[in-house]
């Protein structure tokens, strides 16, 4: 039981992770600095647990806004370049924040052990859940509160004004200045919300990993971030968490007997959805076809 | 009200607008019109921002424009719409219009929070009023790309006059419309101008800039050769032999 716990944390924080970049998708952002929010979240709030032994909500409200603060002021310099440049500058930046904690040693130690991050040998004992007794399915559910929270928020900005500002941005940026919107102020508000929305993934993960290691935040993470809404389609949050479901709850666990050749299915996934549906799997016109297909009478009435 | 004063505009060594001056008073349909490549709508776009004129001064109501950042100069008044349709495809006839009500000061005294995520009343009500006013009143929910052409060119007007505008530029707004079309749009246009609204009708067809401009300038590369009313300009012979031809061919 304990594995299908594990697996809901596992989708639970990627799930946040995608929706990270979901957010800067919607603004036509494509960016690969998500992994680096990630892992400043997620060394963050470890080191404050950890080093500091703070309890876990103060270091994860801590851990968010830090993310928040860098990815804040990656979205200055990120509104000069777009496209393939973006991508680039971001890359760029997840690997300056992942060299970095590569090489932080900052060692204390705390009841005779030693602990904290140690550079090459990563971040180990990040122990807060079982020092205090939280069973798994307690951390699940702890986890999945804040894929909810942020899930609803963003459903609820989705349907307000912001939703469509940063649509509307999105589609085109000539036309959306030409109705009094500041690209800086939306691009660099979507960068920051995206930042701490990663940040409390980040979080998260460190603790129910237990272990940072800074191979775990290459760009392979940031690939993964981007991939999600690339696949789940950008009408919706739900797209990202379907996406994520069937990437690491099928792809990776479900074909868990293929081995190393589940990596060769990625690749050709994304190609595959690229070239076929190109807004993703859960583009308008599929939610439009799922709606008919469950009400079948107000489909029919729309015919009419 | 809005005071161009020796405006130019290089493109490499392109001289695309030279030299020009005009004044649009308040409450004025002020045509723009020329051939192909006379610098039209290059003087629409550095009026409201997408350019930076390479040198000369764009006032509007007295107060330098500057370097102002186009979005800025939206919020000062100046909206527009494009030669080429721009609209949010993806986004509901509703949701452009919601975008691009944000420039009003009313708006901006509820906070920030309201006019980022809000829709008051107050909105609400201008938003529906801007469907009245473009006949859409019954398609606020259909996706702005699924509208026929003319929807959208109606679209493009509401969502500009959203933005609440003192001065609208509008370029080439009756491209591909016929002439029960350009009928109504001359009529709409009417009824902006006696709402207050000043316009700057950048236009190929003369049916439309004839019947309602007040005033018409005449570009031919990138220079301004006349200034005058409709008739004053039909009547000039250097306006013909630049653009319009031989009287009987304008009438046509």
């Amino acid at each position: 039981m304990d594995y299908y716990f594990g697996l809901a944390q596992t989708i639970g924080i990627h799930t946040l992770l995608g929706l990270s970049a979901y957010v800067l998708m919607l603004t036509g952002q494509l960016s690969l600095a998500q992994a680096g929010f990630f892992a400043i979240g997620a060394y963050s709030a470890g080191i404050l647990t950890v080093l500091f032994q703070w309890t876990i909500l103060p270091a994860l409200a801590v851990a968010a806004v830090v993310a928040g603060l860098f990815a804040f002021l990656v979205g200055f310099p990120a509104l000069r370049v777009r496209g393939l440049m973006l991508v680039v500058a971001t890359i760029a930046f997840s690997e300056f924040v992942r060299m970095f904690f590569f090489n932080l040693n900052w060692r204390k130690t705390i009841d005779n052990i030693e602990v904290g991050p140690d550079s090459t040998q990563g971040f180990r004992e990040i122990r807060f859940f079982s020092a205090n007794g939280w069973e798994t399915w307690e951390v699940s559910l702890f986890v999945w509160f804040f894929v909810i929270a942020v899930m609803a928020g963003l459903w609820w900005m989705d349907r307000s004004r912001a939703g469509a500002v940063l649509r509307a941005v999105g589609e085109d940026e000539l036309a959306a200045q030409s109705v009094g919107l500041s690209l800086t102020t939306v691009k660099v508000a979507a960068m920051t919300v995206g930042g701490v929305i990663a940040g409390i993934g980040g979080a998260l993960y460190a603790h129910t990993a237990t272990y940072l290691d800074h191979l775990t935040f290459t760009v392979l993470l940031a690939t993964f971030a981007i991939a999600y809404p690339i696949l789940g389609g950008l009408a919706s949050v739900f797209g990202t968490l379907a996406a994520v479901i069937f990437i690491q709850g099928f792809l990776i666990e479900g074909l868990r007997f293929l081995g190393d050749w589940r990596n060769v299915l990625f690749g050709l996934l994304i190609i595959l959805v690229m070239n076929l549906k190109p807004g993703g799997i859960f583009d308008a016109r599929s939610v439009l076809l799922l709606k008919r297909v469950f009400t079948v009478n107000r489909g029919q009435r729309d015919d009419a | 009200m809005l005071e161009l004063r020796n405006l130019g505009k290089n493109f490499g060594g392109v001289r695309a607008v030279d030299n020009l001056t005009a004044t649009i008073g308040k409450g004025e349909i002020f045509g723009l019109i020329g051939p192909n490549g006379s610098g039209k709508s290059t003087t629409v776009n550095l009026i409201c921002g997408v350019f930076s004129p390479s040198e000369g001064t764009i006032c509007l109501n007295g107060k330098n424009l500057g370097a102002m950042p186009s979005h800025r100069r939206t919020r000062a008044g100046i909206a527009r719409t494009f030669q080429n349709i721009r609209l949010f495809g993806d986004l509901s006839v509703w949701q452009n219009l919601w975008v691009a009500c944000n420039s009003t000061e009313d708006v901006a005294k509820q906070g920030l929070l309201s006019r980022w995520f809000g829709s008051t009343k107050q909105v609400r009500e201008e938003i529906d009023e801007m469907l009245e006013f473009a006949d859409l009143a019954d398609k606020g929910d259909a996706l702005a790309a699924n509208l026929a052409f003319g929807e959208q060119r109606r679209l493009e007007l509401a969502r500009a006059l959203a933005t609440k505008p003192k001065v609208l530029l509008l370029d080439e707004p009756a491209a591909g419309m016929n002439l029960e079309e350009v009928k109504d749009l001359d009529a709409r246009i009417r009824k902006l101008r006696d709402s207050g609204v000043t316009v700057l009708l950048v236009e190929h067809v003369m049916e439309l800039v004839m019947g309602v401009a007040d005033r018409i300038a005449v570009l031919n590369f990138g220079q301004k050769i006349a200034e005058g009313s409709p008739v004053e300009i039909q009547n000039d012979p250097v306006v013909q032999e630049a653009y319009l031809g031989a009287p009987e061919e304008a009438a046509a």
